[in-house]
């Protein structure tokens, strides 16, 4: 808990007793440490508990922040949150120090002459006006991008569509949230026909067996992982987890089963083959509810510029996609995926059991992946064939990264396909958008434009001429950071950057504007398991600082907009949630009233009759089902779910001679993404100051590196120097290097590939091919 | 001037026991987790001898099962 502290000594106490704290958070996630948070407190203090989401990932624990005098002096869980149940893991609890920070931007700075000047807001909005509306005269509309984020609130990502798609007339919206979890949008859209998990957590406590696809949740999300490691010891709930690296997940779980990087696809569907092959499939719930299809194969990687794809699906039928899967027999697949014949016998197994309940976890490995839709429809095949799905405790469930990469990203839609409703290829939903936001139907544009690698590939070919980006950090954060860094400082780009704090980002803008943090402001956010939470405002911003949703009205004033963003600034949070709701009204997607959620812990979508809706397509718990059976797939207008035919396909850069080590990047528990928010917390700073590269230790004697010595990875992209780090944290496979990216001293992302799903446009962050050598 | 920071995991059923012990001994602060058995001890002693004396202190009280040194800070310009 933030607290000042005299002395050096009490601070070498403080800091011991952290760093204590910190080690616990990371061996049982969501440990709780009471005293040491009433202690944070000042004795004679009178502190307003105000409740809020957390900021940090897409978890969405509840958190209730004291502040005493204007100023946040304490957080703690907030135990009225079925999420985290007064439970937070070690960012959450320090989450308030990086407002702290002396650094944080407080006034807007515009570069003049190479050097930052500071500028009053007004006049700074006043440049970002006038340098949008002058670019948009003399190139044309789409010659101005927004890259925006899931960390924006849903008020604020909403603003910034109704601005971009409504006002001005341009698709050229994008978000951060393309970079983590798109693949998990286009598995749902293309299985189900409707975006976002069916579940929700109280799935843990149901399921006897949690299998956790590449993904290490005891440091990405620690406080799920600590109910199910609660579930574990209380039920005897089993924990399977099935990745290329040995992590904290691994070692706390009952089973590790390690594969060979991309050969997740061909181990999926050997699961679906055992299902069929020993007569475990739920044949009525397959007959009743699913379809059968397959989609081209051989879609490339994205890796050259303007690349384009277009699935085309074609129904088949059950004895098609059997004879599909004789390719994928467990002694066929076991050969190139390094997983025992015994290991995915084993796994098919557990969701064949027609007497387990399993729910499936999967975060980044299965996204950031070239093949992310396919490997999200192939988990989703397991369940259907089984019919383990949207039931308590049986489904598959894809988490999220960020606090709202569900509520604003995918709800509001702040992808360049996306409306508030459906996409912008869907005449119904273009004109729905037109009428409520009060412009001519013709002015949406009908064809999506720049997903967010193309985006910046645009900006460097020169194609886009303004660019403003906000909470969000792509010079870290991107691919191939070394291409798109240069690209951002060609003078033939404008930028604007909306931020907290200086990031790598930031130094590449020509206008900085100083942006309010979470509890500075009001908003929602909407988490992983469709929950919309909502907070009031808690604390003042410094200076000139100011909610993102606020900029962006005030520059479409200035611009000639004023009429479509009537919004007052005392109210405007709750004037634009009330017409984001028109979007969504009706069984399927109805969102709760303001009133709802500023009473309690958020509540789920839909939500009808006053109630949350926690299993959607089930009709015991959906009202939205009208099919007259136990569960209806209404996304689909035949409303059946559909098992893929997809293939197992290589990824687009393997090791050879030249560069022999698979790559795979990631996080850790300490740091937040791109590290500008937690690396200003001393505490979580001092636990992890620096990024490192992972060896396994075979590999390490091999090469003669001892932990600590400088290495550099280099990559046919670019290189990084880097501390090696062996048996400490993780633990890659042989062969394999693994690197964090919080850094922005060690930039991991100039080394890797900027390949990406054909289909969702999501890059792959886990596999390309580096070489090692001590620097 | 020797700080250090502990995880000390405590017998089974005996966190409350270990708890008064350590908070019996001077030169020990401590800070029990809420929901698991553990408690975070941080250990404040003159010099490493005095240290030495304190950590065999504590390994001899029985309702302790283990004690992991998470960080150490040794320094003869605190002040």
């Amino acid at each position: 808990m933030y607290k000042s502290i005299s002395g050096r000594r009490d601070f070498i106490r403080k800091m011991a007793m952290l760093s204590a704290m910190t080690a616990a958070a990371t061996m049982f996630p969501g440990i709780l440490f009471a005293k040491e948070q009433e202690d944070g407190i000042p004795k004679d203090a009178n502190l307003d508990w105000k409740k809020g989401p957390c900021r940090f990932c897409g978890v969405g624990c509840g958190i209730l922040v004291g502040t005493e005098n204007g100023k946040a002096v304490a957080v703690k869980g907030d135990p009225n949150s079925s999420v985290n149940r007064g439970l937070l893991c070690v960012k959450g609890y320090h989450q308030i120090m990086c407002i702290q920070s002396k650094d944080r931007l407080q006034h807007a700075l515009v570069k003049k002459n190479g050097r930052y000047v500071k500028t009053p807001m007004h006049e700074a909005l006043d440049i970002v006006a006038n340098k949008m509306k002058g670019t948009i005269k003399e190139h044309g509309k789409d010659a101005v991008a927004m890259f925006t984020s899931g960390q924006s609130t849903i008020p604020e990502g909403y603003i910034a569509s109704k601005l971009m798609k409504g006002a001005i007339g341009t698709n050229n919206l994008d978000c951060n949230a393309r970079l983590c979890m798109a693949s998990a949008v286009t598995g749902f859209l293309t299985t189900f026909g409707a975006d976002e998990p069916m579940g929700c957590y109280e799935d843990i406590d149901h399921a006897d067996y949690f299998i956790t696809w590449g993904n290490n949740m005891a440091e990405m999300h620690p406080v799920l992982f600590s109910r199910m490691l609660e579930q574990k010891s209380r039920r005897g709930a089993k924990i399977i987890d099935f990745a290329t690296r040995t992590t904290r997940s691994s070692t706390a779980s009952d089973k590790s089963i390690l594969f060979e990087p991309q050969t997740d696809l061909a181990v999926a569907n050997a699961i679906c083959y055992e299902i069929i092959k020993n007569g475990w499939v739920n044949k009525s719930f397959v007959k009743k509810h699913c379809n059968f299809s397959k989609g081209l194969t051989n879609m490339g990687y994205g890796l050259e510029d303007n690349y384009k794809f277009k699935d085309i699906p074609e129904k088949i039928n059950f004895d098609e996609y059997k004879e599909f899967l004789k390719d994928y027999s467990p002694e066929k697949v076991s050969k190139y995926s390094k997983v025992s014949v015994k290991d995915i016998k084993y796994l098919a197994a557990i969701y064949g059991n027609p007497n387990t309940k399993v729910v499936s976890y999967w975060c980044m490995g299965m996204n950031q992946h070239t093949r992310g839709t396919w490997m999200n429809n192939l988990v989703y095949n397991i369940h259907l064939l089984t019919g383990k799905i949207s039931q308590p405790g049986n489904g598959p469930f894809s988490l999220t990264g960020q606090p709202s990469a569900c509520g604003t990203a995918r709800e509001v839609g702040t992808f360049t396909h996306k409306l508030p409703h459906g996409v912008v290829m869907n005449k119904k939903d273009r004109e729905m958008a037109a009428k409520i936001w009060k412009v001519p139907y013709d002015r949406i544009p009908a064809k999506p434009t720049y997903h967010a690698t193309e985006m910046f590939r645009a900006v460097d070919r020169g194609e886009i001429k303004f660019i403003w980006t906000q909470a969000t950090n792509p010079m870290v954060s991107l691919p191939k950071t070394g291409r798109y860094r240069p690209a951002m400082q060609k003078e033939s780009c404008f930028v604007v950057v909306s931020d907290v704090f200086p990031t790598p980002t930031s130094d590449v803008a020509d206008v900085i504007l100083p942006a309010a943090w979470h509890i500075e402001k009001s908003g929602m956010y909407g988490n992983s398991e469709r929950r919309t939470q909502h907070w009031d405002k808690m604390v003042e911003a410094p200076g000139e600082a100011t909610e993102d949703a606020w900029m962006f009205i005030e520059v479409a004033r200035r611009m000639g907009y004023g009429d479509l963003f009537p919004y007052c600034k005392e109210n405007h949070v709750e004037e634009i949630y009330n017409e984001y709701r028109k979007f969504h009204a009706g069984k399927k997607h109805n969102m709760a009233p303001l009133e709802v959620l500023k009473k309690q812990s958020g509540a789920i979508w839909p939500y009808v009759n006053g109630k949350s809706t926690q299993w959607r397509f089930n009709a015991k718990y959906d009202p939205a089902c009208t099919n007259g059976e136990s569960f209806h797939f209404y996304g689909k207008k035949d409303g059946k779910a559909v098992i893929w035919q997809r293939p197992f396909e290589e990824a687009p850069e393997k090791p050879d001679q030249e560069y022999p080590f698979w790559l795979n990047t990631g996080r850790v528990i300490e740091h937040w993404h791109t590290g500008s928010m937690t690396r200003r917390i001393p505490v979580l700073h001092q636990a992890v100051p620096n990024a490192y590269v992972e060896f396994h230790p075979d590999d390490a004697k091999k090469l003669g590196v001892r932990n600590g010595e400088k290495i550099k990875v280099t990559s046919r992209r670019g290189s990084c120097t880097l501390p090696a780090s062996i048996n400490e944290r993780g633990l890659p496979t042989k062969g394999q290097v693994f690197v964090p990216f919080f850094d922005e001293n060690m930039l991991i992302n100039d080394v890797t590939l900027d390949a990406f799903c054909p289909i969702s446009k999501e890059p792959d962050y886990k596999k390309c091919a580096v070489k090692v050598e001590k620097a | 001037m020797v700080i250090k920071s502990y995880l000390a995991h405590a017998v089974k059923g005996k966190k409350q026991e270990l708890l008064e012990a350590l908070n019996k001994l001077n030169q020990c602060q401590v800070t029990s987790a809420e929901n698991e058995d553990i408690i975070v001890l941080v250990t404040d002693t003159s010099d490493d001898n005095e240290d030495e004396i304190l950590k065999e202190k504590i390994e001899s009280i029985l309702s302790l099962k283990m004690l992991s040194l998470v960080s150490g800070f040794n320094t003869s310009t605190l002040k």
